[in-house]
C-alpha cells in the first residue's frame, strides 16, 4: 500500500489490555488548569519504569466542566488496578492538591470506583468537609488559598495500552514535522493518550539486550547509524525513525487515532521525505490487540 | 392507568394512622383488597372505604385528596412510586422515606421528613417542628434525599440531622441546625434564635444574616467552589432554590458550635 508515495508497511502494532481511568482538572483559568494537568502527567511516558502511563487528553470549556470552570480532563493508564489507583492517588496529592485554585472531578463514571479525592481529604486534619450533590460525593479540604474541593472517587475501566506506529523519513526534522503533525490531528480524537514527550518517542525498544540485567533496549533494526552494523530494516534513504505510541479506552479508539494520525504523515507525503510507516510487534505472540496497518489505512 | 385516589369523606374527629397507605405495600392489590384495609383512628379501626371515597389502580402513584392535619405518617417508609396531598396533612409526613417522592400543596405538622433516608419531599406549604429531625431518644434525624418547604418551618428544623438537604423558601424557626451531624440547610428567609445549636458538622446555608450565639466564631468571607454546584443540583426542583438568580458562591463563613466539635458552619450570602 502506497499513499501520497508512503509505503505502509504490511504488519502491525501489538498492544495490551490495561485499566484506565481520567480526571477532569478545573482552575480559576485554562493556564493553571493546564499547569497542574502537567505535573499530574509528568514522568508518566511508560509503564517500564514511570508505574504508568499518563497524558493530557484535552482542555474542556467552562461549560464542560462541573464546576464551570476552565479545565484539562487527563487519563492515566496502568498494568493493573493497584497500581493505576496508587498513581492516581500520590500524583493528585502531589500535583493537583497543591496547584493554586485547582479542582478535581472524576472524568469516568462507569467500572470500578477508584479513590480520587477519597484519602486525600485527610490532608483536611479534620476540617475537611463532605458534601453529597446530586448523588455524588464530594471533599471540601482547606488549604491555604481557600478550599480544596474533590470529587470522591473516579471511574476505572479496562482499556488498552501500546498501540503505535514508525513514521520512517529521509531526514530528522522531517521525520519530526510529520510527527508533529500527526500529534496535531490524534489530539482531536477523544479517548486517546499519546503518553511520551509531546506524544513522540524517539527510543523505540526492542525486548531483551545483551546485558542479562535489561529487558529492553533500543531497536537497533531501526537504528540508522547502525545500518550497515546490524540486521537492519531501513532503507538506505532513511535517516530517522520516530514512533508515536498510543493508549485507549477501547480498540476502537485506537483504530481510529492511528488512522488520522498516519493520514497526516501521509498528507506530507514523500515531496517531505516521509518514505514508510511501519508498527512495532513482538512477532503477535505477547499482545492480544493487533493493529493492522493496512487494514486501518483501507 | 390513573391514579390511585383516596378522597377523605369528611374530617375526621380522631388522628388517622395512613402508613398503611405507600405504593410498596399496595402494590398488586386491586381496589377491594386496598377498601378492606383497616387504619388506626383514634381507638377504633375503620376501613379505608370507610374514611376515603377510592377511585383509580395506579398504586405507585397515589393521591390523597381532602387531607387535613389529622393524616399522620403519611408516606411512611415509602419505598418508590409518588404520594401527592392535596390539602394539609398531619404528623410525621414522610417518616423514614427510603425512596420516591412525596408533595404536599398545604402545611404539615410535626416531625415532617423524621429520619429520612433519601427521595424527595416537597411542601408547598408550611411545616411544624423537628423537620427531618430524629424521634425522640433517637440520634440520627435525616440521613439522606431532598425536603423542600416554600413556606416557613416550625423549630429545631434539622436536628440531628446526618446528611441530606433541606431548602427552606421561607423561615425557620429557633433551633435550625440543632444538633446537626453533617448535611445541608438552606433557609431563604430569616432564621431564630440558637441557629445551629450544637452541631456539630453540617452547613447552614443562608439569605440573611441570622443572629449568631456567641460559640460561632468568624471565619471571614470567601468564594466558595462547592456553591455553583449546590446550586446548580437544585435545577430539576419546583423552587425559587432552582432560579438562576438565587445562585452565589461568595458568602461570609462562621464556624461552630465551638460549644461542641466546632465543625459545622453556617455561610451567609454576601
Amino acid at each position: 500500500m502506497i499513499i501520497n508515495g508512503v509505503t505502509i508497511d504490511k504488519t502491525f502494532a501489538e498492544a495490551f489490555p490495561m485499566k484506565a481511568t481520567r480526571a477532569i482538572i478545573t482552575a480559576q483559568n485554562e493556564k493553571w488548569a493546564m499547569i497542574s494537568a502537567q505535573a499530574m502527567t509528568g514522568f508518566a511516558t511508560s509503564v517500564i519504569a514511570c508505574g504508568c502511563e499518563a497524558g493530557i487528553e484535552r482542555v474542556l470549556s467552562p461549560e464542560e466542566t462541573p464546576d464551570g470552570r476552565p479545565g484539562v480532563s487527563i487519563m492515566i493508564y496502568a498494568m493493573g488496578g493497584k497500581g493505576l489507583a496508587k498513581q492516581l492517588e500520590t500524583r493528585a496529592g502531589q500535583c493537583v492538591l497543591t496547584s493554586p485554585t485547582s479542582a478535581l472531578f472524576a472524568g469516568i463514571e462507569s467500572g470500578k470506583p477508584i479513590p480520587l479525592g477519597k484519602n486525600l481529604r485527610y490532608f483536611g486534619d479534620g476540617f475537611q468537609i463532605a458534601k453529597k450533590i446530586a448523588g455524588k460525593r464530594y471533599w471540601r479540604v482547606p488549604v491555604m488559598d481557600g478550599e480544596f474541593l474533590t470529587e470522591a472517587t473516579t471511574g476505572m475501566v479496562e482499556a488498552v495500552g501500546g498501540g503505535n506506529f514508525l513514521v520512517l523519513a529521509e531526514s530528522q526534522p522531517q521525520a519530526l514535522a510529520a510527527c508533529e503533525a500527526a500529534i496535531e490531528e490524534m489530539r482531536k480524537t477523544p479517548n486517546v493518550i499519546m503518553p511520551f514527550p509531546g506524544g513522540v518517542v524517539r527510543s523505540g525498544s526492542k525486548v531483551g539486550s545483551k546485558y542479562p540485567a535489561l529487558g529492553a533496549s533500543t531497536n537497533d533494526a531501526y537504528c540508522p547509524t547502525l545500518k550497515g552494523m546490524t540486521k537492519t530494516d531501513l532503507s538506505p534513504e532513511i535517516e530517522s525513525v520516530m514512533e508515536i505510541v498510543i493508549d485507549g479506552l477501547s480498540k476502537e479508539d485506537i483504530d481510529k487515532a492511528m488512522r488520522v494520525g498516519i493520514q497526516a504523515v501521509c498528507d506530507l507525503g514523500a515531496a517531505n521525505g516521509i518514505k514508510r510507516i511501519s508498527a512495532g510487534n513482538y512477532g503477535g505472540k505477547l499482545g492480544p490487540f493487533h493493529f493492522h496497518l493496512q487494514e486501518i489505512m483501507a | 392507568m390513573s391514579a390511585l385516589t383516596f378522597t377523605l369523606k369528611q374530617p375526621t374527629a380522631q388522628r388517622v394512622d395512613m402508613s398503611p397507605l405507600v405504593c410498596q405495600k399496595l402494590q398488586g392489590m386491586d381496589v377491594d383488597a386496598i377498601a378492606a384495609i383497616e387504619l388506626q383512628c383514634g381507638k377504633r379501626r375503620p376501613r379505608v372505604d370507610e374514611l376515603f371515597y377510592i377511585t383509580g389502580m395506579n398504586t405507585q402513584e397515589i393521591i390523597i385528596a381532602n387531607a387535613t392535619d389529622k393524616l399522620d405518617f403519611i408516606g411512611k417508609e415509602l419505598d418508590g412510586g409518588s404520594i401527592s396531598i392535596l390539602g394539609d396533612a398531619g404528623a410525621y409526613l414522610g417518616m423514614q422515606i427510603k425512596a420516591g417522592s412525596i408533595s404536599l400543596s398545604g402545611d404539615t405538622g410535626l416531625y415532617a421528613a423524621c429520619e429520612m433516608k433519601n427521595g424527595l419531599i416537597q411542601i408547598d406549604g408550611n411545616a411544624g417542628d423537628f423537620l427531618g429531625g430524629a424521634l425522640p431518644g433517637n440520634k440520627q434525624g435525616m440521613k439522606g434525599g431532598t425536603v423542600l418547604v416554600k413556606g416557613n418551618v416550625g423549630q429545631r428544623a434539622g436536628d440531628h440531622m446526618r446528611r441530606g438537604q433541606i431548602l427552606i423558601e421561607g423561615n425557620a424557626g429557633d433551633y435550625c441546625g440543632s444538633r446537626m451531624v453533617a448535611g445541608t440547610i438552606a433557609v431563604m428567609g430569616n432564621t431564630g434564635r440558637y441557629l445551629g445549636y450544637a452541631m456539630r458538622r453540617g452547613t447552614l446555608l443562608l439569605w440573611n444574616q441570622p443572629h449568631l450565639s456567641a460559640t460561632f466564631n468568624d471565619c471571614g468571607s470567601h468564594t466558595l467552589a462547592f456553591l455553583p454546584m449546590l446550586f446548580a443540583s437544585f435545577k430539576p426542583l419546583n423552587s425559587r432554590f432552582a432560579e438562576s438568580s438565587a445562585a452565589f458562591n461568595r458568602v461570609q463563613r462562621y464556624g461552630g458550635d465551638m460549644a461542641e466539635t466546632g465543625r459545622g458552619e453556617v455561610l451567609v450570602k454576601l
